[in-house]
């Protein structure tokens, strides 16, 4: 019985290396397909293809030009310089902050879509601490944070409590919740409280410096330590606390958790509470970190763009796992960063960063993809399929 | 071995996972016109051998030969254009289909369906092989019994000579076995050859023409039908093994666990346990006895708390529990292990060490606070493992690689290292090696003789001789009587189809063998329930 388990142990360790040798392929892959795209879109560069056969060096020296100045563009404006890195973390901490609280979800088996939502609220309510309220410098920033987090809590607990004594589906609610969150923040940038004296376009006042975030270095700013913090913490509470320990078995089987006396129906709450808080904290990056001219952007409609849908994308990269989650929010903050750097001197349009980003989480969710389109990781596939006796 | 090449001749089959060999120089003759029982526990390798005869796997070394003529199966559609039939342990059916529908599945024929001529087919086989099924019937609807035999029915429409039955006695009541025996000997005096792979002695010895026991990917040999069960289990096991432990007369102690006009109610609302009252004292062991789907699970489910009841009370050591929830009755001494397992009683993706703490994570000395001790979560996993003999690499291993008899050891460890008041045990041996079996019933005995009140649900009348005191017979949700262990099996039969004690001692007097009629009833009954339970989920 002993020689039985071996092979199932072993396939799992084989699994962990597997898992990061596809994300790395995914990664080459996006990069593969965002070169032929590319190619293709410029004209020019497509143009010299017509000599293809009659002189090869041509196109192809073309392609490469263009290919290789762009992509140097994009990995000067992520990791180039200091400065660049900076960018790049400013970019990652409102990424890893929502990545955590989709990841968090996952791990207790909701699919928390809601992150949008929870960071437009955090935001909301950060940035109104921030302009409206005049207090001390450090205390400031951390009522400012304090509010902004519970607010995500609030709008991810609701949801946590509909699905707990009502049964309704959480993805249905966060996804109404994201709408009634935007159309929140719409009607409040219509009131006095936040419409900046004088403007007749919704916008809020900026807030005061000290709610700010203060700036470490360049771009970053003590916002990125809040967020690694928020991911230590997470990894905290899901690894080693009784807490996670029951989201843990409550998302990988509520019938046996429920059958060892956990409460399932209130662990929802709990999970989608601190999910949404997290998700929260991205709102409050946003709200109060500095943006890259150095004071944070102030209160809009489009105020913290589309950072709980790439959360998604984070979470997923980062498969679930609070220091993935950190990585894969760097990944994509670096994507963000280097793609503003790839459009200015490569002329690269920055939609391009997006659609790498869209490739690497499109080649990880489908690993079977990848598998055939690398054979080496194929070759691996024989041996692991074996395990199942 | 002989020389004649008649029949189905597997030579030398080896089939390697990996570096772990399932099938290690694998020979087995299947001939026409007998019964070949494949015994093994789980892991053995049967079920692997039986893939690779059925084309679903391709061995790494050897040949099959049909009637002398090497084959080569890269699929199961050449498998049975060669004959061969497979009865799956898990029904290879449509269910909201019909039986004739069924049978018409992978021979759809040309672009009409004829619906007519698989009728036809249904009732031609059925009568011939005398397995009664009626072709209009939709599969969910019907008995896992009868459902079966549209298995056994869907192989033979294809002709098939060599059958084999993968472990089909899992999933049947011990009427329906009975059955499906009788359904087996009629195949094989009908000139087909029947492979039938079990981990049950007592049906090798009922029905077996030739034995040949597999352990660890090898034959370790070949049984005359007459061998003892003794004597089978320690060429399965590789040793000794004590089929019925030695058990003291219970002390009679003080009530534990008191249950009155309890009712429960499934998530259909149909009353499955209707009116139960009985008693169980410190230091015994009742067993509730009835075929699968008379309340059994309810009851105890209502017990644990994830029920809650619709009337009646239950009580505890004094203390009402009829509301608690499993948190509570847990807190207050119950110690339970559900029928379920792979559902309720663990947690797959979780290593051996976190399922061994599942219920008192929040307890010391597992946590402080909100924080883990994992220290303590390991050290009480080394002790536990040893204590319990579970096999497995490492504590941290996810339970889910263990096999089936040592998932239900983890179960049993993490219940029996806490003061248990009451054990409520659902089908504790279900799925479970011989070996294993031994040691979770010496456990359990020993946990009553410390003095513990225990409940044990059990549908296998060999479970409910070998462990209880008293037997509490369950049918249709009301208790029909509670008799001594050694009342005879086939009273005890009769019991579980519905018939008071005496009805059934004056039945059995008359009429030796069970009444099928009766029993079918209660197995219906079985499946109107269970899809209740289903609807639950």
């Amino acid at each position: 019985m002993t020689e039985l388990t071996t092979p199932a142990t072993k396939r799992r360790a084989t699994f962990q290396w597997r898992g990061i040798a596809i994300t790395v392929a995914a990664f080459v892959l996006a990069l593969l397909v965002g070169a032929i795209l590319m190619i293709v879109s410029d004209p020019e560069v497509a143009g010299q293809f017509a000599y293809l056969f009659t002189a090869p060096a041509l196109p192809l020296g073309a392609a490469w030009a263009k290919v290789s100045s762009a992509y140097a563009a994009l990995a000067v404006g992520a990791l180039g310089s200091p400065a660049a890195l900076a960018a790049t973390t400013r970019e990652a901490a409102p990424l890893i902050c929502a990545g955590l609280g989709v990841g968090l979800g996952f791990r207790a088996g909701l699919f928390n879509i809601g992150a949008q939502g929870q960071a437009i609220v955090g935001a909301i309510l950060a940035a109104w601490v921030g302009f409206a309220l005049q207090l001390p410098p450090v205390l400031h920033v951390i009522v400012a944070l304090l509010a902004g987090l519970l607010g995500g809590a609030l709008w991810g607990g609701i949801v946590g409590y509909l699905k707990a004594k009502t049964g309704a589906h959480e993805v249905i609610v966060t996804i109404m919740f994201n709408y009634i969150a935007v159309g929140i923040l719409a009607w409040l940038l219509t009131t006095p409280a936040f419409l900046r004296p004088g403007r007749q376009d919704p916008i809020s006042p900026e807030v005061h410096p000290t709610s700010t975030f203060p700036g470490i270095f360049g771009q970053l700013h003590v916002g990125f330590l809040v967020a690694l913090l928020a991911a230590f913490g997470t990894w905290w509470l899901i690894e080693r606390s009784t807490i996670g320990f029951t989201i843990r078995a409550v998302g990988a089987n509520p019938n046996a958790a429920g059958t060892a006396g956990m409460d399932v129906a209130r662990t929802t709450i709990i999970t989608m509470a601190i999910a949404g808080m997290l998700a929260g904290l991205a709102g409050v990056q946003v709200a109060i970190g500095p943006a890259a001219n150095g004071v944070p952007t102030p209160l809009s409609q489009g105020i913290v763009g589309s950072v709980g849908f790439d959360a998604i994308t984070v979470a997923l990269l980062g498969r679930s796992r609070p220091l993935g989650i950190v990585f894969a929010g760097l990944l994509f903050g670096g994507l963000h960063a280097g793609g503003l750097s790839m459009q200015s001197i490569a002329g690269t349009p920055l939609t391009l960063s997006m659609v790498l980003q869209a490739l690497i989480v499109l080649f990880v969710a489908a690993p079977g993809l990848v598998r055939t389109l690398v054979p080496f990781l194929r070759e691996r596939r024989a041996v692991v399929a074996g395990g199942q006796a | 071995m002989t020389n004649d090449t008649s029949g189905l001749r597997l030579r030398g089959i080896t089939k390697r996972f990996g570096t772990f060999t399932a099938n290690d120089a694998v020979d087995l003759d299947v001939v026409p016109g007998e019964i070949h029982c494949l015994l093994g526990e789980n892991g053995a390798g049967k079920s692997t051998l039986m893939n690779v005869l059925y084309g679903l796997y391709q061995p790494d070394g050897g040949q099959i030969l049909i009637e002398g003529v090497p084959q080569k199966f890269t699929n199961p559609k050449q498998a049975m254009a060669a004959g061969i039939g497979m009865v799956h342990q898990h029904f290879m059916l449509v269910e909201p289909f019909t039986v004739a529908e069924n049978m018409m599945l992978g021979n759809e024929g040309g672009f009409v369906l004829d619906k007519n001529a698989a009728r036809a087919k249904v009732r031609e086989l059925a009568e011939r092989y005398k397995m009664p099924v009626e072709p209009d019937a939709v599969i969910e609807e019907l008995p896992v019994g009868v459902q079966q035999r549209v298995e056994i029915l869907k192989a033979l429409a294809n002709d098939a000579k060599y059958l084999i039955f993968d472990e089909p006695t899992a999933v049947l009541t011990p009427q329906e076995i009975d059955e499906l025996m009788a359904v087996m000997q009629v195949l094989r005096d009908e000139g087909k050859a029947i492979v039938f792979i079990t981990h049950k002695l007592r049906e090798v010895r009922a029905i077996a023409d030739r034995i040949t026991v597999m352990r660890r990917g090898k034959i370790v040999g070949h049984a005359e039908p007459g061998t003892s069960e003794a004597d089978l289990a320690e060429l399965m096991v590789g040793r000794a093994v004590d089929l019925r432990i030695a058990k003291s007369a219970p002390a009679a102690q003080d009530v534990r666990l008191q249950v009155r006009d309890l009712k429960v109610a499934n998530a259909a609302g149909g009353i499955v346990v209707d009116g139960v009252s009985f008693d169980v004292r410190g230091g015994e062991i009742l067993c509730v006895a009835g075929v699968q789907g008379n309340g059994q699970s309810e009851l105890a489910d209502a017990l644990i708390g994830n029920i809650p009841p619709l009337s009646g009370t239950l009580t505890l050591d004094g203390v009402d529990i009829t509301r608690a929830r499993p948190a509570a009755t847990i807190g207050a001494g119950m110690g339970f292990v559900p029928e379920d397992r792979e559902d309720d009683g663990f947690v797959g993706t979780f290593s051996v060490a976190e399922n061994l703490v599942l219920n008192r994570v929040t307890q010391a000395p597992f946590s402080r606070g909100v924080a883990l001790d994992l220290g303590a979560i390991a050290a009480n996993a080394e002790k536990l493992k040893d204590e319990f003999d579970i096999r497995t690499q490492a504590v941290s291993s996810p339970i889910s690689s263990l096999s089936g008899g040592n998932k239900q050891k983890v179960i049993l460890a993490r219940e029996l290292s806490r003061d248990l008041s009451l054990l409520v045990a659902s089908q504790p041996t279900r799925g479970v090696d011989v070996g294993a079996i031994e040691f979770l019933h010496r456990r359990i005995v020993e946990e009553r003789d410390k003095g513990t009140a225990v409940l044990l649900v059990s549908t296998e009348l060999d479970e409910v001789e070998a462990l209880a005191d008293r037997v509490l017979v369950m049918y249709r949700g009301k208790v029909v009587g509670v008799v001594g262990p050694d009342t005879p099996r086939d009273v005890m039969g009769l019991m579980m189809a519905g018939a008071s004690h005496e009805e059934a001692v004056r039945a059995a007097a008359e009429q030796p063998t069970p009444l099928v009629e009766q029993v079918h009833e209660a197995a219906v009954h079985h499946t109107e329930a269970s899809e209740g339970q289903e609807g639950n989920r």
